[in-house]
């Protein structure tokens, strides 16, 4: 299905999403119209999927990071259903995530100080359905962050 | 720190959904003209608020069928440093991050499958200087939401 040009095409393309086809054609070496045709194919399979804007929340006044980690009551019925939906309610939580291990879901929570994180957590977070346990581990620093995949 | 309207943060909404959008169609969707939506985003990419782009691609589809975050606590008087640079030479790692709470560092792999992911903790994972214990958890789903804005 994907050969190796379509690898080369989305390496090249992860390295620098914002570059122009016509140059991104000539570093694959492919002609704009092979290239151009390429990736539309990848984008009409789902392979490719877009491209999304990342922001530094860091810049916007949000200077504490906090991963929350969860154990649902999984004896409820619908426990995952009803903590995500009531999850994506918060505005502050940038990310949710499932888990297969000791932990069920992982929310991703920015705040723009500890007082306003405390807040968060004891109104919006504590307050969210079919809890059983809550971890929380705040992020010091970002050592790496190169979501590429190793085309 | 950057201070954000009500049409810098549509713009940014926007952004977040796609980001290859021209500034002509950006503008007609929060009511600014072509030149004006360009101005806007080029101020939010000169003060850093815009830090770049991501491609999103069905991991799947690309043979990486496996996503793992590890938990990883150091050894007493490992280094830090020995630590972060090693790790970070691994391909497979995608993130890494230095938390404070159970553990001391989360790092995000991606792997073709469970036992590719297990070649990976063996071979690389564990043989880190300094490295502890490990915790893993398998990722089933995630989503990216818009955030505060």
């Amino acid at each position: 299905m994907l050969d190796d040009l379509d690898r080369r095409l989305l390496r090249l393309l992860q390295e620098e999403p914002a570059r122009p086809v016509p140059e991104l054609a000539q570093a694959a070496g492919l002609t704009p119209g092979r290239a151009a045709r390429r990736l539309d194919r990848l984008r009409e399979t789902g392979v490719l999927k877009g491209q999304e804007t990342v922001i530094d929340w860091r810049r916007l006044g949000y200077t504490v990071h906090v991963s929350l980690r969860v154990t649902l009551d999984k004896g409820a019925p619908r426990a995952f259903e009803d903590f995500l939906a009531a999850a994506r309610e918060v505005p502050e939580v940038v990310e949710i995530q499932t888990f297969l291990g000791q932990v069920d879901v992982r929310l991703s929570l920015i705040a723009r100080d500890l007082a306003h994180y405390r807040a968060i957590y004891r109104d919006r977070i504590l307050t969210l359905p079919r809890i059983s346990d809550i971890e929380a581990l705040m992020t010091l620093s970002v050592v790496h962050d190169n979501q590429a995949l190793p085309l | 720190m950057t201070d954000l309207d009500d049409t810098d943060r549509a713009i940014l909404r926007a952004l977040q959904q796609d980001a290859t959008l021209e500034a002509s169609a950006l503008g007609r969707r929060v009511g600014l003209s072509q030149p004006a939506a360009w101005r806007r985003v080029r101020r939010l990419r000169d003060e850093g608020v815009i830090v770049g782009r991501r491609l999103v691609l069905d991991r799947e589809a690309l043979g990486f069928g496996v996503t793992v975050f590890l938990g990883v606590k150091l050894a007493a008087r490992a280094r830090l440093e020995e630590f972060e640079r090693a790790v970070t030479a691994i391909r497979e790692v995608q993130t890494v991050e230095h938390v404070l709470g159970l553990y001391d560092y989360r790092l995000r792999v991606v792997a073709r499958d469970i036992a590719d992911f297990e070649r990976v903790l063996r071979r690389r994972i564990t043989a880190l200087p300094g490295v502890g214990t490990i915790e893993a958890n398998v990722l089933l789903s995630e989503e990216r939401r818009p955030g505060p804005l």
